[in-house]
């Protein structure tokens, strides 16, 4: 069979093309962080990594994650769930309502949270009263993670479960089986690659969020510093061995991601030829 | 039907929103951990408060026999206030503003008098703004004049975001002042040549430093006289030059209590104590080591070779005050939007 | 008509759980994301109109506008050919390394902004490994606007990529057989067949990569000159009215942004709805 851009020359300046494009733009960036890192050799950069506040700061960018990502797995499924089961008046708009984070500025995101919960904000000065500190600690960080992070798994999850309709579970509710069992027996086994995907895609922004948090935090060495503060500080600090050092876990991360994400993929797509 | 009975339903969303919006406050203090202090600083006195704190802890512990550990927060010094304002809970700020502790005393969170509370205004140290030249000083770089020339491209810090940047704009128009005799069209004729040989506007002094030094752009990087002096240590003292210019502005350095905190957080004499000890001889040696310049008559005698003799030009001479400064040459369309307006 | 709608709702409300997820949903809306944005309405609604005007139109900030939208379409289209071309390799060829190029498309959204930030700069510098030979070219990235769209197309390239490739998974082998057995060329071919079949993906990715660029800031700002009319991004100008303690202006230039966000993702939403509509013909 012939097929277009088959021809040998074709496809060898094509491939050619996108491999050198690929390394230049993803693969030397990444590479360079790992020997900025290691510049001052392999001590260093444990003497780096064992630094308390940095230690503080891996400990503080853990708790967001495992607060965040849960919250809005919930949360995603559930809204999931009713814009694409049911039809209500407001749908649409419930489905756009969730996009804003994708184009509200993180510094911005940051700025609402802190007009509303800091202290001169609506909020801020009952908590204020009540000695209730959200702001510069870490419940605003989660606040304002929970914020940005929220639209993945939902996004993940509409398109896909718009697309498998429910037929299925109303087949399962024909049959007499409560809310809990349906969702567990019908709807997790089609939708849980696209959840998981959710999770990865939520657990990285949630390590990774910047601006946001920057706003919000206070810049408390040891105390609101995530990691990517951190990096930030060092940075600033002329620490450039430092700042990659951090910066080199959360590449880790970034890796442990898409490689977790390509083993999903790689299943995915084994099982569809086995059937 | 089970699941999903309506009460049910109802408790587990109300739970949910309660969880968000008051399950995650802070954990009070316990009882037996030592005091904490936090001293909220503008972003280049890391190095220099990690050093001091250690040393404050020992002098407190020997006076009063109490541990007690500090905590430091920095950023550029107008987002600090900010967010102190916002509810960061410092007990002292060490800032390198004075109209950055203005605006905190006049949210009432820093006493109107505060300047009166500390010898020197309030300011336990001082510096410049001086610029570092590439080795060799192949542009010749000796006064304000030389910035102005066509070959010389220069580094600092953004003057609306940084204070750093605000002493460079303000040193710039006080050597101008006196240069043109107050001329006000010469010296905006100066100053708009001056801003025009910016290559890159960093948004906080590291940042300048940075692009100077790393990434190899300018001829001339203009920041605190202390930080040149560090920058010079800490990338090689043969690769670049110190010069200071005959004249130049007087940078305070103010600190100040922040009494609605460090009452509320049972820290007011700890604050009052941290502050003090900033003036002892101790300290003052050992801001002077990171090439600030102090009072302590001693201790300035002991580092004198290290600070060039210079006309410092205080901002309430030449500007009138802070507030006016600002007023006249920061605000929104004020002078620095003019004379960078095409 | 309207008994088939009555019929269709009656059906769907079958499934359990409306009132749980509508409580849930609304609940985390109205705390997470709505109740935050009032406080900006909030703070507009303390400005004029005129004042609001004459915020959003400071020459400056127009000026700042220009390099946005500038760095932001130069990033789109960069992504939009290598996006396009990625797809193009990830779907049709095989070669060694696949499965791993494929992985590293989705390094910039694994990539913490900040992180991408610092090593673009570093690596683009006239010091760093790529900065340093282009500067005997007289070619300077960092702090140019080149610089800034660098930043921006890094941190948007998987969307073009990942919204091409499966639709160009789901073409047909056909449509390339009869375009080819008309005796076209490749490339007319490809212009004539392939390209109108992934035109409304491609339009899709690149328009999702062209938001993205708009709000970027943490990537940017290391790199990005701040050069007052020359490479001041807009987010920089939100967070310098921050610095000046000035909540209403940066309200005021953060609606702007916000607003244009929204409207191109509602444009996008509502061209991909065409589509689908196109694509599933009678149906629905």
């Amino acid at each position: 069979m012939i097929r277009i851009g088959d021809a040998p020359r074709v496809r060898r300046l094509l491939i050619g093309a996108a491999l050198v494009l690929t390394a230049l733009f993803l693969l030397l960036p990444l590479v360079a962080i790992f020997a900025q890192a290691l510049m001052s050799g392999i001590d260093v950069y444990w003497q780096n990594l064992s630094d308390d506040y940095t230690l503080a700061a891996i400990g503080l960018t853990l708790l967001v994650a495992v607060i965040t990502v849960p919250v809005n797995l919930v949360f995603g499924v559930f809204l999931a769930w009713l814009v694409t089961r049911f039809d209500f008046p407001g749908r649409r708009l419930l489905q756009t309502l969730i996009d804003i984070p994708f184009a509200v500025s993180p510094v911005v995101a940051g700025l609402v949270y802190l007009l509303l919960y800091g202290r001169n904000g609506w909020l801020g000065g009952w908590l204020d009263a009540h000695d209730i500190q959200i702001m510069f600690a870490w419940p605003g960080i989660v606040l304002v993670t929970l914020f940005v992070t929220c639209p993945f798994v939902a996004r993940e999850l509409i398109p896909l479960m718009q697309a498998q309709g429910s037929r299925e579970e109303e087949a399962a509710v024909t049959l007499g089986a409560s809310g809990w069992t349906i969702f567990r027996r019908v709807t997790l086994p089609n939708i849980r690659h696209a959840l998981l995907y959710g999770v990865i895609l939520t657990n990285a922004r949630a390590v990774g969020e910047f601006g946001a948090v920057s706003v919000v935090a206070g810049a408390i060495r040891g105390e609101t510093n995530t990691l990517p503060l951190q990096v930030e500080q060092l940075y600033q600090d002329y620490n450039t061995v430092g700042a990659f050092t951090s910066a080199s876990l959360l590449a880790l991360l970034a890796l442990l991601t898409l490689a977790a994400k390509a083993a999903l993929e790689w299943r995915a797509a084994r099982r569809e030829t086995a059937t | 039907m089970t699941w999903f009975s309506k009460p049910r339903s109802l408790f587990t969303a109300s739970a949910v929103g309660l969880a968000l919006t008051f399950g995650a406050l802070s954990p009070a203090q316990a009882q037996d951990e030592p005091r904490e202090l936090l001293n909220s600083s503008y972003d280049i006195a890391r190095e220099l408060f990690a050093a001091v704190n250690p040393k404050f802890i020992d002098w407190w512990q020997a006076q009063h026999d109490e541990t007690v550990s500090v905590k430091q927060s920095h950023g550029g010094s107008s987002t600090q206030a900010r967010s102190i304002m916002q509810g960061l809970r410092a007990d002292v700020v060490t800032f390198n503003q004075v109209t950055d502790v203005n605006v905190l005393a006049d949210a009432g969170l820093v006493a109107e008098d505060w300047q009166d509370r500390y010898p020197n205004n309030a300011s336990p140290y001082y510096s410049t703004t001086a610029f570092l030249v590439r080795k060799g000083n192949p542009k010749q770089i000796e006064n304000w004049d030389d910035l102005a020339r066509d070959d010389v491209s220069l580094v600092f810090p953004n003057p609306k975001t940084s204070g750093n940047g605000r002493y460079t704009y303000l040193a710039a128009w006080g050597y101008a002042d006196q240069a043109f005799d107050g001329d006000e069209a010469k010296i905006e004729d100066y100053m708009s040549t001056f801003l025009g040989n910016v290559e890159v506007f960093d948004t906080g002094g590291r940042g300048a430093t940075t692009t100077f030094v790393e990434r190899g752009i300018g001829d001339v990087l203009i920041t605190f006289e202390s930080e040149v002096n560090n920058i010079r240590n800490e990338y090689g003292k043969d690769d670049y030059e110190v010069v200071v210019p005959p004249v130049s502005i007087l940078a305070e350095f103010p600190v100040a209590v922040v009494d609605e905190y460090a009452e509320r957080n049972g820290n007011e004499d700890l604050a009052k104590g941290y502050l003090d000890y900033l003036y002892t001889e101790e300290a003052q040696r050992l801001l002077a080591g990171f090439n600030y310049r102090v009072n302590d008559e001693k201790v300035a005698e002991e580092f004198s070779d290290r600070f060039p003799e210079t006309e410092l030009l205080r901002v309430e001479d030449v500007f009138g005050s802070w507030p006016e400064a600002m007023e006249t040459h920061f605000a929104s369309g004020g002078e620095l939007d003019q004379l960078q307006r095409r | 008509m309207i008994a088939h709608a009555l019929t269709w709702r009656r059906e769907r409300r079958v499934l359990p759980g409306f009132g749980l997820s509508l409580g849930i949903s609304l609940t985390f809306v109205s705390l997470i994301l709505l109740l935050p944005l009032t406080s900006l309405v909030g703070q507009l609604s303390q400005l004029s109109w005129s004042q609001y005007w004459f915020l959003i139109t400071d020459p400056r900030l127009l000026a700042s506008y220009g390099v946005t939208l500038f760095g932001a379409a130069v990033a789109a289209l960069f992504n939009a050919a290598f996006g396009l071309l990625m797809a193009w390799i990830l779907v049709r060829y095989e070669f060694p390394g696949k499965r791993l190029v494929d992985a590293l498309m989705d390094l910039p959204f694994a990539l913490p902004t900040a992180v991408a930030g610092i090593t673009l700069a570093t690596l683009y510098s006239s010091n760093g490994w790529i900065g340093r030979l282009l500067e005997p070219l007289g070619i300077s990235i960092s702090y140019t606007w080149i610089g800034i769209a660098l930043a921006m197309a890094f941190t948007s390239i998987p969307f073009v990529v990942r919204t091409v490739q499966p639709v160009l998974e789901d073409l047909p082998a056909e449509v390339d057989e009869a375009a080819m057995t008309l005796g076209a060329s490749d490339s007319h071919a490809f212009r004539r067949v392939i390209l109108p079949y992934l035109w409304p993906a491609l339009v899709t990715g690149t328009g999702l990569a062209f938001v993205r660029s708009l709000g970027e800031f943490g990537a940017v700002i290391f790199i990005a000159g701040g050069k007052p009319y020359e490479t001041e991004i807009t987010s920089l100008m939100i967070f310098v009215k921050l610095q000046e303690y000035d909540y209403a202006g940066a309200s005021a230039v953060a609606s702007i942004v916000l607003a244009t966000s929204l409207a191109l993702l509602l444009a996008i939403n509502l061209w991909q709805g065409r589509f689908i509509k196109r694509l599933h013909g009678g149906r629905g």
